[in-house]
């Protein structure tokens, strides 16, 4: 009843004559409160935001575990748990040992590449929909979210992976030059989860059934991606287009890249380096613009 | 009572036509044009549709949506201008649609239908939702800051201060899940009130621990609207609102019942 008029008073009073209030907005250079920067924008605003990325990463791994009695020791004790669980089915009753030389090298190395993968696509796919509160109450760039679980991830890796050099020195594998290319291979995984993250959290963001779904999708790719096998060996009898398909896999490619420099001391093949770069690239690229594409609608619920 | 409100709703305006010429009045700051807000609820079942796999199967089979999910239209068309300078008190009952409101000034809420101009980033008094209960105080403290889009920089010069305002000692040392609830409070709103705004939003923020840190924080509050340059506050608590606002909203299902004059506003919302 009254508003109107008093909108209409308001606009009058500002501009003398009556003048739609998206004019009077624009005469005063306001802009829209929601509107999704350009994407160079956005790449600023979250270089700004990285004090906040960062430390949110860091506050949630400490968190998580400070219920537990032997709190931040989790952080290796899972990782651990995991490796033997794996090592026990496949190992020991399955007996895949006998084929594979160095087989708790092999098996760990896989499960840590791939859990890392794993963990930040699950923890990506719910960074979003499990923090709206934090969306309705705070302006930042929405991808700080998915970009700090998989910085959170990449902490815990970093336990995993001095667990993993500890045992293969045990096991009397030689430091090799090799080693200074294992902080190349995680970018280059790190950057490929990133873009995963951003991608499944716009996903999980909207299609709420994903969490229900995402434990089965991603325990199918644990199985293809040669963590407890040798890919290459089973890949050998398979006809070109699928064992192609099978040793493109993102995850198999850079548990063998890691596998080459940690356990077999050679310098990975070409065809590795390809594909490795290629899905950090094409998963940031994808992930990032898929993101932003809905920046201005997270939060809706 | 609708004639009434009529008739009060338009006193104020002739008020601020006549004595003030128009280039007199600041500049806006937030435009409000016919906005809607509708947001989807989840898990609001009735008892009779709540759920087993089997009636969920069915509505699948039959492709109905999911009953759980309920669409909630909070804001119904309000347009209104905000200038430099106001402060701009916004009552109503619960659930009529003030906190939604000032989420979608802050572009926290995107709209349904209409738009929300503004002019520079508004921000919403409140870092809660980033908070962690399990960290310590200071660690809570650098999370809240960063979240609010500080720098380093600015994080090193506040933080004593906030660890001051807030009062809470030696606790900053220890968990928050180990505080009182009213420490709580006082450290967060130690945390949120540490950034200076332009268009600063205020949410209940007011009743918050014992008496002498209300005073403070009032005080605190009264600081933030100088150096701001338009304020909304949201409270239950309408002496508040007298006592800081210059013009008051009066929000009733998601409409403007009234705009206007303070004491005249809440008159008529006393009233109602």
């Amino acid at each position: 009843m009254s508003q109107p008029d008093s909108a209409v008073a308001d606009a009058q009073a500002g501009g003398g004559a009556p003048e739609s209030l998206a004019a009077l907005a624009e005469r005063h250079g306001l802009r829209r409160a929601i509107a999704r920067p350009t994407l160079p924008a956005y790449l600023r605003q979250l270089w700004t935001r990285r004090h906040f990325i960062l430390t949110y990463a860091t506050s949630r791994n400490v968190s998580k575990y400070s219920e537990s009695a032997l709190g931040q020791l989790w952080q290796v004790l899972t990782p651990l748990l995991n490796a033997a669980v794996y090592w026990l089915m496949f190992g020991v009753i399955l007996g895949q040992s006998k084929n594979i030389p160095n087989y708790p090298a092999f098996l760990i190395t896989g499960v840590m590449v791939f859990t890392f993968t794993q963990r930040t696509v699950t923890g990506g796919a719910k960074s979003i929909s499990s923090n709206l509160s934090l969306i309705r109450a705070l302006h930042f760039p929405r991808a700080s979210l998915p970009l700090a679980y998989a910085v959170q991830e990449l902490q815990q890796l970093a336990w995993s992976m001095g667990v993993l050099i500890l045992l293969v020195l045990a096991m009397g594998m030689p430091i090799t030059w090799l080693w200074l290319l294992i902080p190349v291979s995680l970018v280059l995984q790190l950057v490929f989860n990133m873009g995963v993250s951003l991608f499944m959290a716009r996903v999980g963001a909207f299609v709420r059934d994903m969490n229900q779904l995402l434990p089965f999708i991603t325990r199918t790719w644990l199985y293809a991606s040669g963590v407890f096998y040798s890919i290459t060996e089973r890949t050998g009898k398979l006809p070109d287009a699928l064992r192609w398909v099978l040793e493109f896999n993102p995850a198999a490619a850079y548990i063998e890249f890691m596998r080459d420099l940690l356990i077999y001391q050679r310098f990975p093949e070409r065809w590795a380096w390809i594909t490795c770069v290629f899905w950090a690239v094409f998963a940031l690229i994808v992930g990032f613009w898929y993101f932003w594409r809905a920046e201005e609608r997270y939060g809706r619920g | 009572m609708a004639e009434l409100t009529k008739e009060l709703s338009h006193v104020p305006q002739e008020e601020s036509q006549a004595p003030t010429p128009p280039q007199e009045l600041g500049t806006p700051t937030v435009i409000v044009d016919n906005l809607h807000i509708v947001y989807k609820v989840y898990g609001a079942a009735s008892d009779a549709q709540k759920g087993n796999a089997a009636n969920a199967l069915m509505r699948i089979v039959r492709r109905q949506g999911r009953p759980q999910m309920k669409e909630v239209h909070a804001v119904k068309g309000v347009s209104f201008v905000a200038r430099h300078g106001e402060a701009i008190g916004i009552v109503g009952r619960n659930g009529s649609g003030k906190s939604t409101l000032l989420r979608a000034i802050a572009g926290l809420l995107p709209p349904h239908k209409g738009a929300v101009y503004t002019d520079g980033q508004p921000s919403l008094l409140g870092v809660n939702a980033a908070l962690m209960k399990e960290l310590t105080g200071e660690r809570n403290i650098v999370l809240g800051c960063y979240a609010m889009g500080m720098s380093p920089s600015e994080l090193q010069e506040k933080y004593d201060e906030i660890v001051d305002f807030s009062g809470i000692g030696e606790f900053v040392q220890f968990p928050m899940s180990t505080y009182s609830s009213g420490m709580g409070a006082r450290l967060r709103f130690a945390i949120s009130s540490a950034k200076t705004h332009d268009v600063l939003l205020i949410d209940e923020a007011l009743a918050t621990g014992d008496r002498e840190f209300k005073k403070r924080s009032q005080q605190r509050i009264k600081e933030m609207r100088e150096s701001a340059g338009t304020v909304f506050l949201v409270a239950h608590n309408l002496d508040v609102i007298e006592d800081t606002c210059s013009r008051v909203i009066w929000l009733h299902k998601g409409k403007i019942k009234m705009d206007g004059d303070p004491t005249k506003v809440l008159a008529a919302y006393n009233k109602a």
